[in-house]
């Protein structure tokens, strides 16, 4: 049982890969902005992304989980590190090459109130992209948003209708509508469903299934929701200021996590059952702020195993096994 | 035992360009001494007007209840000036909100803020209160309390100050706590540090806690009863294990069903409820979930049902007998 996966990951193909990827912003102090320091919201990150799969970065704000995806599709310049799309560097490629390399990767936001222009009818924002990229015009722009439309679950005739005439769920679908336009191979799902309301929720992750199915598309998804990550994920990272702390495949690390982080993000969500007895694992403390992070392992000041060792070491994200890496000195599995 | 709040008929309109929305429609429930009423619904469902009626905050909204009573103690909130309200809000009862930095005044130290609010009830000397603002923030779990007092909001994390929060709150053993959505803007980990607090601090100081949330896993954690609303009425309400365990009204079903599971296998495709919530302005006719529901009849299109008894809690179906047959497939 242990082979087969071992042997598919091995034969599939990386889509996306971060080597040693850093993001650091500059904040400035004092007279002069004489001192600059930096807040360090990826921090040595390195990760690869598979064909086909649905890879789910979560973490509490703060953690760099998004500051990472924006990186990953270049919307960020990154600080150091190198990117590779499809086997092609992306670290230091042109604006003009970028431009059509981005045709491949796309963006879903989270809230779809602010992500839609409200002066704009929907055929317009769906049919913009293929008119920016010289796709389609007129009767076949008209058909390919009529395509699009149904596709996502809308009604075509309502094309001619503004933003605010929609619901919330409806809106994302506009956005998602917007992402497919182009045939992407990659979508970058930032908290894509975490405005919704849970009856909405299911419907849009349902069509993120569906479209992923029927168009072959990879998607990055960074959530909150513990629940819906481990529905829609084939392997989670789970993120803690700015680096990476443990990458996994989901119901393996759900069940056994390996990191005291990880173990406590999901003790702690909440499960929707009264008579659950799930014993919790309160972390003391907060995220500290990634301007000051602590020394050794960034997770020493809350863990409840921190040593001495964890204070001054700082651990490696080292593979436990073929489908299972954690940073941590004392991994819990 | 005598309930302590009994929300009875109650109705809420909110001024609009044209003309009036009801918010809330006849709604009634009642909060006993000691335990904690969890609220759910999604957006447009009601809950936090609700909240607000019972503070009586609503006239600054531009809303207004246009019908029903809200008795606590026995006393009639509706029938109150704002000058007698300002008596029961803080002494009797007491609200927190789900955004502590907008809820706390950025320019005013922590300990400012907690000391006004003790001597404006209590009318204790300043430095009694600054001692008993102290034991408050230790009775939230702050530690260096002598530090914290000194800073202001910008200079403590979230979930700190969510705590500032519940200690203003609690600065005067109100009887009712009503927390309107107050973990929503939190991270999981702080999330249960607050709930968990929360739960604590209800058996110490014998309080009622009516929690509004959106979260049916918030809720499955602290609740004892559960309200669910839906478009501005009450559609079911029970006690948790009895709408955790038997969802009687079609929505509540629904809702649990469209959550993932946390353990045991992935489903394929998530349960949804098809279509989405109504806009308050454009109601349908009859029971306001029937569009959206897979038992509705034409009964359902034309009449709206009360809410009323059935399967031992209450609830507002024509067809719970149905919905309750129907478990066994699932």
């Amino acid at each position: 049982m242990e082979n087969l996966p071992i042997n598919q990951m091995n034969n599939r193909e990386v889509l996306l890969e971060g080597r040693n990827v850093k993001k650091y912003f500059p904040i400035k102090e004092g007279l002069l902005s004489r001192n600059q320091k930096f807040v360090k919201a990826v921090d040595d990150v390195s990760l690869k992304i598979y064909k086909g799969e649905t890879f789910s970065l979560v973490g509490e704000s703060g953690s760099g989980k998004s500051t990472l995806g924006r990186v990953l599709l270049r919307l960020y310049d990154l600080t150091s590190g190198s990117i590779s799309f499809d086997g092609v560097d992306i670290t230091s490629i042109k604006p003009k090459k970028m431009r059509n390399i981005r045709k491949e990767m796309q963006v879903i936001y989270q809230d779809p109130f602010s992500s839609l222009n409200p002066r704009m009818k929907i055929s317009d924002i769906i049919g913009e992209p293929l008119e920016i990229n010289k796709i389609a015009e007129g009767v076949e722009k008209h058909n390919r948003i009529v395509e699009l439309m149904e596709l996502v679950g809308l009604d075509p005739t309502r094309m001619n209708h503004y933003p605010h005439e929609f619901s919330g769920g409806q809106r994302q679908r506009i956005g998602i509508a917007r992402a497919i336009a182009l045939n992407p191979k990659f979508i970058l799902a930032d908290e894509a469903v975490s405005a919704l309301d849970v009856s909405v929720q299911a419907q849009v992750v349902n069509l993120l299934k569906d479209l992923q199915q029927k168009l072959g598309l990879t998607y990055l998804f960074i959530a909150h929701g513990l629940n819906i990550v481990r529905h829609i994920s084939d392997r989670v990272g789970v993120m803690y200021l700015g680096n990476l702390v443990e990458v996994g495949e989901v119901e393996e690390l759900y069940k056994r996590p390996a990191h005291p982080y990880t173990s406590a993000l999901i003790s702690t969500n909440p499960t929707p059952n009264p008579r659950s007895t799930k014993e919790k694992v309160i972390l003391k403390g907060e995220i500290p702020s990634p301007s000051n992070p602590p020394s050794g392992c960034r997770f020493h000041t809350r863990c409840p195993f921190a040593t001495d060792r964890c204070k001054n070491e700082t651990p490696e994200l080292v593979a436990l096994s073929n489908s299972r890496s954690v940073a941590c000195h004392y991994p819990l599995v | 035992m005598k309930e302590l709040l009994r929300v009875e008929n109650l109705s809420v309109d909110f001024q609009k360009e044209k003309g009036f929305i009801r918010a809330i429609d006849n709604i009634s429930f009642e909060v006993y001494p000691g335990e904690t009423v969890c609220i759910v619904g999604e957006s447009g469902s009601g809950k936090s007007v609700t909240s607000l009626s019972i503070m009586r905050l609503l006239e600054y909204e531009n809303g207004k209840i246009a019908n029903g009573e809200i008795l606590f103690n026995d006393q009639n909130l509706v029938e109150m000036s704002q000058e007698q309200m300002r008596q029961v809000r803080g002494n009797d009862i007491s609200i927190i909100f789900q955004e502590p930095m907008t809820a706390l005044n950025p320019v005013f130290t922590i300990g400012k803020q907690l000391i006004e609010s003790i001597v404006s009830h209590k009318h204790v000397p300043k430095k009694v209160a600054w001692e008993q603002a102290c034991e408050l923030l230790a009775l939230v779990g702050i530690n260096d309390v002598n530090v914290r007092m000194k800073q202001y909001p910008h200079e403590l994390s979230g979930g700190m100050r969510q705590r500032v929060m519940i200690a203003i709150a609690l600065a005067c053993n109100p009887k009712l706590l009503i927390a309107d959505e107050p973990t929503t803007a939190l991270d999981v980990t702080i999330e249960s540090q607050i709930l968990t607090l929360l739960n604590d601090l209800k058996n110490k100081v014998h309080m009622s806690i009516v929690l509004i949330t959106h979260d049916m896993g918030v809720a499955a954690e602290v609740a004892d009863r559960i309200v669910v609303m839906y478009a501005g009425k009450i559609v079911e309400q029970g006690t948790v294990y009895q709408i955790f365990d038997e969802p009687t009204h079609p929505y509540t079903k629904g809702l649990l069903q469209s959550i993932p599971n946390e353990s045991g296998p992935r489903e394929e495709r998530l349960y949804s409820i098809k279509g989405n919530i109504p806009s308050l302005s454009q109601l349908p006719a009859g029971c306001r979930f029937h569009p959206r529901c897979e038992y509705a009849t034409e009964q359902c299109k034309k009449s709206e049902p009360d809410l009323v008894v059935g399967n031992n809690r209450k609830v507002a179906c024509w067809n719970f007998e149905r919905v309750i047959n129907d478990k066994v497939e699932q």
